[in-house]
């Protein structure tokens, strides 16, 4: 099934080819090979893939079925601090039972929580571990709360405003509404998740000290290349077949959808909910990459700048979520970390640091005017040129 | 101090005639504290210069007061002027003016603790002063620092006062300290029973401080205090506090807590076990606390204090808190004034908030209405509409910079701000808006687009800092009703302006004849524009309204707050849901939800004060349910009107 | 994916060329200076003073010979405010320029995302904003104000100096008002203020509705205590709160505000004609007098221009900056432990008289100043102390009272003395 599936639809090959290539020539030119890759730019390219991802979620939601969805970066934070939390916590314990170990009596369980928390929240003025926390001694199942405390919030909010016919512009600002809430609850200290510091050092891996960053960092590469994989070929799926053109078909005209007799809610529902997922554990990659999570990753504009890279790439096609994604956020670092040459004009320079963000403003709104179709509508250009 | 003491034998040396009543004199020997004085310590310099009678005194203290005192390198004070690298001293004693370089000199800067200390030392030479200025500095810093010496001539100086309002405050302060300070007791107790109407702080402060209290314990309830209140441990108080009170008495050994438990442990360790309990084992709290009871048993180390223990300890005290002012009478009169006070106060402070709420809500209201116009009546989602605020605001402040005039820069930059934000607007709907009408989603990021770029822009050009803007004069201030109700005139100002774009905005829509062919284009474009009406130039000024209204909130919000390149981003999330909230497409339900959103967080507010964030994630969750259950806000459409 | 390969192609062609251009002077090569700061985003206008003002450093320095023989090259980055972005800059100066020392960061939360990566490359870096202590990293120099060199003598002076009874302490919600507030909270019941006299209030950044927090502060004189506000709010944040101070009439004589993040930068953001009277401290003003002051801000003025005004982190710059120079040569070369070993000790004069030294615990010894606000937007100082020695771990909170900070004789940051054991050898982050 899975093979004709694949045969069915050749751009995924197409695709998987070339993040294989791609994977193999990251390996050959880092540090596990040639050397003439630093790690802190494998770290770059696996975090770009973590935003392919959530970008070819974003696609499905909004390129695939319509939703504009302003809040799936939240998800993507979720999944952050989920991973986050158990990252902090193991790594603090190791250090906590180490400096207890010398001391004449051995520690009660207590006084080992209690240092744990002591260490996790002097930072914040607090020691008390927080009910949030209750399960974070544990990877399985902070690993479970990756995927089901997005998943839960997906299908209630969802269910809640598919439920009510709140589509369009009035779902894109309640999307955007949640993810503001979420942020501004996660920027309070009482939240227990470290108010406006978040989750920090995450990319020490606890029982991996020794082990040098180059080789975690190209470890999280391939964990990352293997989502986008996995992620592209069950969107692919998803957006192929019957339940593809029903899909579409929402988009399109829902209301013809629903006189057609399906239910137009419960094909939402999945598609907002499943995304949700996707886009959680592209961020539970992502962070430990990242090293730090905060709630300014959370806030309303980063959502927003996920509908810039897929409007860019071009939506209703995976791989144009990808080559968005990829293409504005390394496009963007390069000229935000001054790597773009000023340009003097005699009377005034630009610097790409102040101008980058006009120009990308701009070309977002000049995409959206003469090419909807994006860079991914190249291709379209390139393929029909023949014939 | 030897340096000091050499001073005064050269001057005296030197200057036999001086007599020991010049001021300069009487100061040498406090050179040292009055050169750096601290407020506990400068007591004694007042009281030595407010006993020796020199005329000059008064005038040498207002100057030190005002930091205009200087100290010269030989350690004589001066009163002195800057004039560039030179001082024009003026003799504290003469008045004779001089002019010295000024290096070597140190000027004199008491702090604000020992300023206000020579302030009430003030009082005597400014009470009766005929300079206004003056006696109201004296009113103000007998306000500041109540004392009993103070009565007799406050009371003697009232019916001399010529001033109204002065002689007005003078007899609320002297009715104040006759409460606190009266000889008589039956004085006291008229004085604290006209105070029950009296909402100020300050006869707030009189009170409670007439009713201060301490606590104590017995074990029987003693007759002869005056008893504020009995605490019951477990309920007024934790039983542990409670316990802790009776420690401090040394009427109880003290609990031993976990730390003690286990330092006391680790130094009895004999042959790797405490009593028969193995070191390896001390993991638990149980091992431990049966490891210790071994130890208290044999001797070693004092018995545990239990729960029962402490319960039993405390069943034998009664605690309670007395009174500080030994007059129940008094006491009674102040208490019943006061439960007067607070209900006033209960009520003011719900009328504050309230109009605290009207304010918040008549901001948000006016951030929104321009929304409310190009959102809700034109159905256009404009994520630049921030940005107009933002613009509207930078203005002002450029405004600013060429008309040094407040009161006329503020009247040239409303109607400019209109002017440019009106431009931007139709700027925009003609260049991208007009050909995204049927795409909603896709105007929404093109807006978005424009927003990030224009805030770049102001970036670009303003810097990242806040720039300032200031209001006028007869903005300043506030509008007080009493202590507990008041609000700035600013905000004023802001609810005025709110009013009156609602009724603008209905008289255009409902009365003119743009606000009629607004509404046709917006009701089917295709009709009116075949009875003769041009969809293109109505979308164009209907938008570049909105704009407009936009860019006066701009010049409002940053008289109120602060003019930011982001500022425009702090307002869009919730101008949107102030107009979804209240209803699309109807200028009373974005006011109906403007006044929702202003009061529900203004009344979250009040239930946590000390987390204003909760506050707001609690009222935008609200609102995500309530457009849950009410898709089509507080005000909907019926009809076809509400088709989307 | 030919758009995500032939970037990446050319990031690493730009990469590659900036590490080997190498001027050659009479050394190898040139030593390098890291410069971490924001310079576009929400800090810039604050971060990005400091990176001119390190440039500034750097150009003095190499005016008077350099450093070991060497020119000394500042390699800028930028952040971008963006704290991920932060650690992987932060990587990138350490192993791709291969810098000797990295001067940087502003806010707490980013070097809190910098301090896994300083101590896993062994990198050196000199942070100079006044912060909220409880931390100790081997790797880091912390030249700003401990919370005993800013807050603590602040909090005395309302209690000594002002008589100060009743406390509202206001921040902007983030882990540097929380912290602080929750020090001088112990402090102040050890000093006999009672719990319920002690409010404590934290508003969002850039919060602009102050009008109930005012009118509560107002409220609490209601019993007749002298009332003091104690504010870390942050940046933009104090326009509305000190216009709605001013609007409401509280005048510094009945209730003084003294601000930990307000300086000379901040208040030109207003009109100061109705804050006259209220308080910052800090460790430096610019209105301080000695001639080293005169000369930094002539020498400022005339390389950043005549409008520019001098701050308190740029005096943590400086004497950072100094203090690393003359532990390199001392050390004679600028490899990081010995560095370290040759700090310790390293005294430089400051810019408001008096001299900083460098302590074990890797913070400053530095005099305090309180200036009240004056109607021009500067400060007068009228409270100056001796030096105090910055604490890392603060006395008043029961579990960091028992910790020290001792690089050189314990090796150890987070030394437990009552158990006479490192609790560990990183720092928390």
């Amino acid at each position: 099934m899975n093979k004709s599936f694949l045969m069915r639809n050749p751009s995924t090959l197409w695709f998987l080819l070339g993040l294989s290539l791609f994977t193999i020539v990251v390996t050959i030119l880092s540090d596990a090979g040639l050397g003439v890759m630093s790690t802190s730019f494998v770290k770059t390219l696996g975090k770009t893939l973590c935003l392919c991802l959530i970008a070819v979620a974003m696609d499905v939601v909004w390129g695939y079925c319509g939703i504009l969805s302003l809040g799936h970066f939240a998800f993507f934070g979720i999944g952050g601090y989920a991973v986050g939390m158990w990252l902090m916590y193991a790594r603090t314990e190791g250090i906590v039972l180490d400096s207890l170990a010398t001391q004449t009596i051995p520690p009660t369980a207590q006084e080992v929580t209690d240092a744990i928390g002591n260490q996790i929240f002097g930072v914040v003025g607090s020691s008390e571990f927080p009910m949030i926390w209750a399960f974070s001694d544990s990877l399985f199942l902070q690993l479970l709360m990756v995927v089901l405390v997005p998943g839960l919030l997906a299908l209630v909010f969802g269910w809640l405003a598919f439920r009510s016919r709140v589509t369009g512009v009035y779902l894109s600002i309640l999307t955007q509404a949640m993810t503001l809430a979420l942020s501004l609850y996660l920027f309070q200290n009482d939240s227990g998740l470290r108010g406006n510091n978040g989750l920090s050092g995450l990319q020490n891996i606890p029982g991996f000290e020794n082990t040098p960053q180059s080789t975690i960092s190209l470890a999280f590469f391939y964990a990352s290349a293997s989502a986008v994989a996995l992620g592209y070929v069950l969107f692919a799926w998803v957006t192929s077949g019957k339940m593809g053109s029903v899909i579409k078909a929402i988009r399109d005209n829902e209301s013809r959808v629903r006189f057609l007799g399906y239910h137009v809610e419960s094909y939402k529902l999945f598609v907002f909910t499943i995304t949700a997922v996707v886009a959680a554990i592209a961020g539970a990659l992502y962070y430990p990459q990242a090293g730090i999570i905060n709630p300014a990753e959370i806030a309303p504009i980063a959502s927003i700048y996920l509908a810039v890279w897929v409007a860019i790439g071009g939506r209703g096609r995976l791989y144009g979520a990808v080559i968005g994604a990829a293409f504005v956020s390394l496009l963007s670092s390069w000229f935000t970390g001054g790597g773009a040459p000023a340009i003097p004009l005699g009377f005034y320079t630009i610097q790409w640091t102040d101008w980058w963000l006009v120009l990308l403003g701009l070309s977002f709104v000049a995409v959206t005017l003469y090419a909807p179709k994006g860079i991914g509508g190249l291709f379209d250009y390139l393929v029909r040129k023949p014939s | 101090m030897p340096r000091v003491l050499i001073l005064l034998a050269l001057l005296l040396g030197f200057s036999p005639a001086a007599q020991a009543q010049e001021l300069q004199t009487l100061l040498q020997p406090h050179a040292q504290e009055v050169a750096k004085p601290g407020r506990r310590t400068v007591g004694t310099v007042l009281d030595d210069l407010a006993s020796s009678g020199i005329p000059q005194v008064a005038t040498f203290l207002e100057e030190w007061q005002d930091k205009s005192v200087w100290q010269s390198p030989e350690g004589l004070f001066f009163i002195a002027d800057e004039d560039g690298d030179n001082l024009i001293l003026t003799d504290i004693d003469s008045g004779v003016e001089t002019t010295a370089p000024s290096d070597g000199f140190t000027q004199l800067k008491p702090n604000g603790g020992v300023r206000r200390v020579i302030g009430t030392a003030l009082v005597q030479f400014q009470l009766m002063d005929p300079d206004l200025n003056r006696r109201t500095t004296a009113v103000a810093s007998i306000a500041r620092r109540p004392e009993a010496s103070q009565l007799a001539p406050l009371l003697g100086s009232i019916d001399g006062e010529e001033d109204p309002t002065l002689k007005a405050r003078k007899i609320q302060l002297a009715n104040f300290l006759s409460a606190s300070f009266a000889e008589e007791p039956t004085d006291r107790i008229a004085a604290i029973s006209s105070l029950s109407t009296d909402v100020s702080v300050e006869a707030r402060a009189v009170l409670n401080q007439i009713l201060t209290t301490r606590p104590a314990l017995a074990e029987e309830l003693p007759t002869d205090v005056n008893v504020a209140r009995v605490l019951n441990p477990g309920e007024d108080m934790s039983l542990d506090a409670a316990y802790e009170l009776l420690v401090a008495d040394d009427l109880a050994a003290p609990r031993t807590d976990a730390d003690t438990i286990k330092a006391a442990l680790a130094s009895n360790i004999i042959n790797g076990r405490v009593g028969d309990v193995p070191v390896a084992q001390l993991g638990t709290t149980a091992n431990r606390n049966r490891a210790y009871a071994q130890l208290a048993h044999s001797g070693t180390v004092p018995p545990l204090v239990t729960d029962t223990d402490r319960d039993a300890a405390l069943a034998k005290f009664t605690f309670f808190e007395i009174y500080d002012e030994a007059d129940t009478a008094i006491t009674d009169a102040a208490t019943t004034a006061l439960a007067s006070v607070e209900t006033r106060v209960a009520v003011g402070q719900s009328a504050d908030l309230a109009l605290d709420a009207l304010s918040l809500a008549s901001i948000y209201f006016l951030a929104a209405i321009g929304l409310a116009i190009t959102f809700g009546v034109m159905g256009v989602i404009n994520m630049a509409h921030g940005e107009f605020i933002m613009m509207g605001a930078y203005t002002g402040y450029v405004v600013q910079l060429f008309i040094p005039s407040y009161t006329a820069s503020i009247i040239i930059a409303l109607p400019l701000a209109f002017a440019v934000t009106f431009a931007a607007g139709v700027a925009m709907e003609r260049l991208v808006i007009r050909h995204l009408y049927h795409r909603p989603l896709e105007t929404l990021l093109a807006t978005f687009g424009i927003s990030i770029a224009l805030q770049q822009l102001a970036k670009n050009i303003f810097g990242t800092q806040a720039r300032p803007l200031t209001s006028p004069a007869w903005l300043d201030g506030a509008w007080v009703f009493n202590d507990v109700v008041q609000i700035s005139y600013i905000r004023i100002a802001i609810f005025v302006l709110a009013v009156i774009f609602l009724f603008l905005i209905l008289f255009v829509l409902k009365r003119t004849r743009l606000g009629l062919e607004v509404r046709a284009v917006t009701q089917n474009p295709g009709m009116a524009a075949s009875m003769g009406i041009n969809p293109d130039r109505i979308n164009m000024l209907t938008f570049g309204l909105g704009s407009g209204i936009a860019g006066i909130a701009g010049v409002a919000i940053g008289l109120y707050a602060k003019v930011t390149s982001e500022m425009g981003a702090d307002y869009i999330v919730q101008s949107f849901m102030t107009v979804v909230v209240g209803g699309v497409g109807n200028v009373w339900g974005t006011l109906a939800g403007a006044s929702l959103i202003g009061f529900l967080q203004k009344g979250i507010e009040w239930l946590n004060p000390s987390n204003t964030l909760a506050a707001q994630t609690y009222m935008i969750l609200f609102i995500i349910l309530f457009i849950q259950f009410r898709p089509k806000g507080i005000v909907a459409l019926k009809g076809r009107a509400a088709a989307d | 994916m030919k758009f995500n390969k032939s970037l990446s192609a050319s990031i690493f062609a730009g990469l590659l060329a900036s590490t080997s251009m190498v001027a050659a002077q009479d050394c190898a090569e040139p030593i390098k200076v890291g410069v971490l700061h924001s310079l576009s985003g929400s800090m810039a206008i604050s971060e990005t003073t400091l990176k001119d003002a390190m440039l500034m450093l750097v150009e003095q320095q190499n005016a008077a010979g350099g450093l070991l023989g060497c020119e000394i090259e500042a390699v800028v980055v930028d952040p971008a405010s963006d704290w991920p972005l932060f650690a992987e800059k932060a990587r990138e100066l350490l192993t791709v320029s291969e810098v000797d020392v990295i001067f940087g960061n502003w806010t707490s939360v980013s070097r809190k995302s910098v301090l896994p990566v300083i101590e896993e490359l062994n990198g050196l870096l000199f942070y100079p904003v006044q912060y909220e202590g409880e931390e100790s990293s081997r790797n880091v120099f912390y030249t700003g104000a401990a919370p005993n060199q800013q807050a603590i003598p602040a909090t005395d002076y309302f209690l000594e100096e002002l008589g100060v009874e009743k406390f509202a302490l206001l921040g902007t919600d983030y882990v540097y008002p929380r912290t602080t507030n929750n020090i001088l909270e112990a402090y102040l019941i050890d000093n006999g203020i009672a719990e319920e006299d002690i409010f404590v209030n934290y508003t969002p950044f850039g919060h602009s509705d102050w009008a109930t927090i005012v009118a509560d502060v107002v409220a609490l004189g209601e019993d007749g205590k002298q009332v003091g506000v104690i504010s870390t709010i942050n940046g933009d944040a104090n326009i509305g709160f000190y216009k709605e101070l001013a609007a409401a009439g509280v005048s510094a004589d009945d209730i003084p505000v003294v601000a930990f993040s307000v300086g000379e930068e901040e208040l030109s953001g207003l009109d100061t004609s109705n804050l006259v009277g209220h308080l910052a401290a800090w460790n430096y003003f610019q209105s301080a007098e000695s001639d080293a002051n005169t000369d930094f801000i002539a020498a400022w003025k005339a390389f950043a221009g005549e409008d520019r005004v001098t701050n308190d982190p740029m005096e943590a710059h400086y004497i950072g900056f100094n203090m690393w120079v003359n532990a390199v040569e001392a050390a004679g070369t600028t490899d990081v432990d010995a560095v370290r070993d040759a700090m310790y000790g390293q005294e430089f004069p400051n810019l408001t008289g008096g001299t900083a030294v460098m302590l074990p615990n890797h913070h400053l010894a530095k005099p305090v100043l309180i200036g009240e606000i004056q109607a021009d937007g500067q400060f007068d100082i009228i409270s100056q102390t001796s030096e105090v020695p910055g604490d890392a771990w603060t006395d008043f909170l029961p579990e960091s009272a028992v910790l020290k900070s001792d690089w050189q004789e314990l090796g150890c940051g987070m030394y437990n003395v009552e158990t006479e054991s490192c609790v560990q050898l990183t720092s928390n982050y």
